[in-house]
């Protein structure tokens, strides 16, 4: 289901510094999976492109979803969405995007699913609670993985409900002191598939540990890419990614993040 | 109430369409839009190879307007012909396919073997300013202009559209050029070219350096030109730049535009394009307009 239509605004906080956490009223919730996004409006009409924002969680009546996102400077868009308040409306476009499919990633009876690892970094760590949930409900047990620069930690209680919760810290004051990765090498995590989410220097990480990791045994990995995107269905072609193999929509090594991931096989791209 | 317009003596059964480059095939549109009720749908630039683009980022947000530098990445007209104008062809709407090259030969081969696919119209780019080689190249020197579309009227089958871009210093001037050469309409304004800088970072925030600018921002400019180009020839004119609904629309049918094409504001508002059909109704309706050639030209 794709629309652009309006949401109401159930409740809005900050929980984290610059960290906001936005329950949005909409129909389109019952549409939504992990890893799947919506674009946001902003009141300001001479900021014209809906933000890009993954969805955090979905209500369990599937009436509901929850946006977790950071404002990313005084004048961003974002920093117009932060404002809004309890009943407030907004317009939103959705949804959008392949999220994290696990026929496709664990196979049809999901037998793929062994030493699943879910790996959320920075503004990564939102996308992974809805993932985490899902896992959950489908019975696959699995260790998350959230990275955080600092002690200000946030999703971290609800992201100790659904799977075994590990956490890393780039100053040491949770956790490991280092990132998603330094966790698995720490503590010895058995990573046979792994889900990410998180800054392109973390993916790349992955991408190469899933690539060239010793243990004997392939790991898989799925990690969700962000492009500065202007339609988000496909259209425009604004955020692309190279792909190894050539794309079948776009006839050369281009796949587009917006409508072809942003969930990728991490061997099928070039980052 | 007639909102039928005539352009090469093709019929659209109204004056609205989407620009190149921001609709697609209109595939990815199809839940958003029902395609029937456009004007035409103008597809996306397709050239005789597959285009890979430029590198990323390739877009950006500006005030009221947005920056890109996409670089006419396409599939091709093999997978074009096959896949999208079958597409295209299961809707009541006309298809005008944009058609860009980096050379004259390159256009030639696309325009001949659009010449005996199922489409209405070819819309010429000449005007892209985000390739190295081609596009815009062909639409800043008169001369060069007045070459391509002598060259292409000789070798098309189709009524052609040149589209014009607006980073030049004389709109009329090229504007004559191509009537003169044979085109069959002519359609502006394509982007302008821009650049935007991170502060942070101390670099440009497109990898491409530059972009086109669209969005409402560049509306007065498209206007401006639209009625320039109005006054200096007689062949048809497609508008657009920055229409974001009926007014803006009906501002350029005024200046002189025979349809308009909204662009950038189909990735805001995917509703735009029929908002805009229905606006024109509703504008025709209240003021006791019985046919939009009423209005079309009306400001001179």
């Amino acid at each position: 289901m794709q629309k652009k239509t309006t949401a109401t605004v159930i409740s809005q906080q900050m929980i984290a510094d610059g960290i906001h956490d936005l329950w949005l009223k909409t129909d389109l919730a019952m549409y939504a999976h992990a890893g799947q996004f919506v674009g946001v409006y902003t009141s300001d009409v001479s900021k014209l492109l809906p933000r890009p924002i993954s969805i955090c969680e979905i209500s369990d009546d599937f009436k509901a979803m929850r946006l977790v996102y950071r404002v990313s400077g005084e004048n961003a868009g974002t920093a117009d969405i932060s404002k809004l308040k309890e009943n407030d409306t907004v317009s939103i476009i959705g949804i959008l995007g392949n999220g994290y499919e696990f026929v496709k990633i664990f196979g049809e009876d999901l037998s793929g699913a062994n030493d699943v690892v879910i790996m959320g970094g920075g503004i990564g760590i939102p996308p992974i609670l809805q993932l985490s949930k899902e896992l959950y409900a489908h019975g696959i047990k699995h260790t998350v993985i959230a990275g955080y620069r600092n002690g200000d930690l946030y999703l971290n209680q609800d992201l100790a409900n659904y799977g075994t919760l590990e956490i890393a810290t780039e100053d040491g004051s949770v956790g490991t002191r280092g990132n998603v990765l330094d966790v698995v090498r720490e503590k010895g995590i058995k990573t046979g598939v792994i889900l990410a989410c998180g800054p392109l220097p973390m993916l790349k990480a992955i991408k190469k540990y899933a690539e060239t990791s010793n243990n004997n045994r392939e790991v898989k990995a799925f990690i969700s890419l962000e492009e500065r995107m202007a339609c988000g269905v496909g259209a425009c072609l604004g955020c692309v990614c190279k792909t190894v193999h050539k794309d079948t929509h776009s006839n050369v090594n281009n796949a587009r993040i917006c409508t072809d991931g942003p969930v990728f096989d991490c061997r099928e791209v070039m980052i | 109430m007639n909102t039928t317009v005539k352009i090469a003596g093709t019929e659209f059964k109204n004056p609205v369409m989407s620009a190149s480059g921001t609709f697609g095939s209109g595939m990815e549109y199809e839940e958003f839009v029902n395609l029937n009720k456009l004007g035409a749908v103008v597809t996306k630039g397709v050239s005789n190879i597959p285009w890979e683009g430029n590198p990323t980022p390739r877009v950006a947000e500006t005030y009221g307007g947005m920056l890109n530098a996409i670089g006419l990445q396409n599939p091709g007209l093999d997978v074009f012909c096959s896949r999208d104008i079958p597409f295209l062809q299961k809707y009541d709407t006309k298809i005008i396919v944009n058609v860009c090259g980096k050379s004259v030969s390159d256009y030639i081969e696309a325009v001949e073997r659009l010449s005996d696919e199922p489409v209405d119209m070819l819309e010429i780019n000449v005007s892209c300013p985000n390739v190295k080689e081609g596009a815009i190249a062909f639409g800043q020197d008169p001369k060069a202009l007045d070459n391509i579309t002598r060259e292409i009227k000789a070798h098309s089958k189709k009524p052609v559209i040149m589209k014009l871009s607006p980073n030049v210093t004389d709109i009329a001037l090229m504007a004559r050029t191509a009537e003169n050469a044979g085109a069959d309409a002519i359609s502006l304004i394509n982007t302008i070219t821009g650049m935007k800088i991170d502060i942070n970072r101390r670099k440009f925030v497109l990898a491409n350096k530059t972009g086109g600018l669209s969005g409402p921002a560049i509306k007065p400019i498209a206007v401006r030109m639209v009625y320039q180009c109005a006054q200096a020839v007689n062949i048809p004119i497609i508008g657009m730049g920055g229409i974001a609904n009926a007014e803006d629309a009906i501002e350029f049918l005024m200046a002189g535009a025979t349809a308009v094409a909204v662009g950038a504001m189909n990735f805001v508002n995917p509703y735009t394009m029929t908002e805009v059909i229905d606006g024109i109704e509703g504008f025709m309706k209240k003021n006791n307009i019985s046919d939009i050639h009423e209005i079309i030209g009306c400001v001179r």
